[in-house]
């Protein structure tokens, strides 16, 4: 079982699903860096943005590839909205009142969806589904590599946006000293907004780049969130490199787990990974202190 | 002892319950409502007074629940036994998971990942472990009878789980006037305040995390009785986690009766959802969460320190400088 032939694509193929939770890691700290919240209603959107590709697909006949230049802006704009007029006045500012915000309208779009869907599982099946490119030594899936490619991508895009705009001038200000930038000016709200705007955008881009080889249904992104949150405790909350970091990783324990324990108590490595870097290093890989 | 009468007088109340009632539906929701209630006074004890939000009380719930049932079928422990030891380990989680986490001085955000991530953990674990059954879960044989503790009246198991939240709301009371609820409340406040007047923070959080644990635990016992079939996904769900904490934020955390009022708040509203459209899968979760976002957003404190607000508000109409120094000892 140690044997290369099998090791080397089974890491190989961990890192192709890292880079898929990057997507979905990467809203999550992002909103934590600035806010100091942990979104629970990230899975639940993340389901949203499923069924949003999957129908884009379906009734629509939108290649995913194409749909995310259609659903990142429409979730930018929801997310933006509910932080705005939903989560922001509904919270008063107090952190507790956020986290229990975010897990009330994780329950309330969660269960829409399983009102208006139903729970079974959806499937689209897109030509390039089970294409595979020959690397010589293993055949990897194509959408899995486009994926990792994407992932980079919309890390680079968000560094981007980050590094030379105002408004990511006015992220970092705020995330590192919010009363100071309130005082220089800068519309906290509004750059509250932006960010949880951008978190579900991230998430917009993660369905599109999982649903050609992955299923949905209303409560499919928990699983991804759960793991999300270890990455993002793994990385240090509020680091961008630390989930891209943290995200590979992950992905390769669940790999070589599943391959050593099987799949359902592959998930525990996980879990453990998770509460033993809580409890020993809770500031995580890359970030500041707790 | 002063605030036990209005304790008194509600399980009074409530006791005389199923002599008016003799619909099973209705009982069967009562006693559901009540066992929620129960599941929520443990949160409430760690979140409402201490200050510390689980996600993840279903890690004491389903404890409570397998070891009940486990110790039965497997190894033919007296159910009455099999209960209390279902209590004990409730008790004995809170301790382990408290001092665990309170050592690495876990707080906010982090705490409720951990309590989560170990609720997780043990649903996982209980989904693939022989001993409970795996991914079948465990089913407690039928027999009735007072020794089984199983009952074939509903009026029965009502009152059991009404004794037991009657002993949750004595022990909530007796906690809020102890010197040990008066530092639980100070760690609540402001941790670092407390700990530099000499509060053992430490202890005093995880005190409070065993208690809530076995009350919660005593949920999930009681669940196991009443309808003899646990699962992983029942046990351990997220479902019972967002229920603990959600009957006493909506009644009001860090109040005796924020729960019980909680629950039976939640529960009717859901209830009602169903009546209104019929047996839809997701309606009522969905007027959960709405009613949950809305509570937090119009009164922060939950329904009853709503009903506080309002009485103030009408009396600080009748004497204006009274109110006004009221209003100032609350902040």
């Amino acid at each position: 079982m140690l044997s290369p032939t099998i090791l080397i694509p089974a890491i190989l193929n961990g890192l192709l699903t890292g880079a898929v939770y990057a997507l979905v890691a990467l809203g999550l700290t992002l909103i934590y860096g600035v806010l100091h919240i942990i979104n629970f209603a990230h899975g639940a959107l993340l389901s949203a943005a499923l069924f949003a590709a999957f129908f884009a697909y379906r009734l629509l006949g939108l290649d995913p590839y194409i749909a995310v230049f259609l659903l990142s802006p429409i979730f930018f704009a929801f997310g933006y909205a509910l932080q705005r007029f939903i989560i922001g006045p509904a919270s008063g500012g107090d952190d507790r009142n956020m986290l229990l915000i975010t897990l009330g309208i994780a329950v309330v779009i969660e269960n829409a969806l399983l009102f208006a869907f139903r729970a079974d599982t959806r499937t689209i099946d897109v030509p390039y589904a089970f294409k595979t490119i020959d690397f010589g030594f293993t055949f990897l899936a194509v959408p899995r590599v486009v994926g990792f490619v994407a992932v980079f991508l919309v890390a680079l895009v968000l560094w981007l946006i980050m590094t030379f705009t105002d408004i990511g001038r006015a992220i970092r200000a705020v995330a590192k000293e919010k009363l100071g930038a309130e005082l220089a000016g800068i519309d906290v709200a509004h750059v509250y907004a932006m960010t949880f705007g951008l978190g579900s955008a991230c998430v917009a881009v993660a369905a599109c780049l999982l649903i050609p080889n992955y299923y949905v249904n209303p409560s499919v992104g928990n699983s991804f969130v759960l793991i999300a949150f270890t990455i993002v405790v793994l990385g240090g909350m509020g680091s961008v490199p630390g989930a891209l970091i943290g995200a590979l990783l992950i992905g390769v324990v669940e790999s070589l787990s599943g391959l050593f324990l099987g799949e359902s108590l592959g998930q525990i490595g996980i879990f453990v990974i998770f509460i033993v870097v809580l409890l020993v290093r809770p500031s995580g890989l890359f970030g500041e202190r707790v | 002892m002063k605030g036990l009468a209005p304790i008194a007088a509600a399980v009074a109340v409530l006791a005389a319950v199923p002599f008016v009632v003799h619909s099973n539906a209705t009982l069967n929701f009562l006693i559901v409502t009540l066992m929620i209630a129960l599941a929520g006074q443990g949160w409430n004890i760690l979140g409402g007074y201490g200050g510390q939000y689980s996600f993840g009380h279903a890690a004491f719930f389903g404890t409570g629940a397998y070891v009940t049932a486990v110790l039965q079928v497997r190894y033919g422990v007296n159910a009455w036994l099999g209960f209390g030891a279902g209590i004990a380990a409730g008790a004995a989680f809170g301790g382990i998971i408290g001092a665990l986490t309170f050592r690495s001085g876990l707080r906010g955000s982090y705490f409720a990942l951990v309590t989560l991530a170990f609720a997780e953990v043990l649903r996982i674990i209980a989904s693939v472990a022989p001993i409970t059954g795996a991914g079948v879960g465990t089913l407690i044989k039928l027999d009735l009878g007072t020794q089984a503790f199983q009952f074939q009246s509903r009026a029965l198991f009502y009152w059991v789980v009404l004794t037991l939240v009657g002993v949750s709301l004595v022990t909530t009371r007796l906690i809020e006037r102890s010197r040990f609820g008066a530092w639980l409340i100070a760690v609540r406040e402001n941790e670092d305040a407390a700990k530099a007047l000499g509060v053992d923070v430490r202890s005093v959080k995880t005190a409070a995390m065993v208690i809530s644990g076995a009350i919660t635990a005593a949920a999930g016992c009681f669940y196991a009785q009443y309808f003899l079939f646990v699962d992983s996904g029942i046990a351990y769900g997220t479902w019972i986690s967002i229920e603990a904490l959600l009957t006493p934020i909506i009644g009001g955390v860090g109040t005796v009766f924020g729960p019980l009022l909680g629950a039976l708040v939640v529960k009717s509203l859901g209830e009602g959802a169903k009546l209104v459209t019929g047996d839809v899968p997701g309606l009522d979760l969905i007027v959960y969460g709405a009613v949950l976002v809305l509570v937090i957003w119009f009164t922060p404190r939950g329904l009853i320190g709503g009903f506080t607000q309002v009485r103030k508000r009408l009396t600080r109409r009748a004497t204006p400088a009274a109110s006004s120094i009221q209003e100032g000892g609350h902040g």
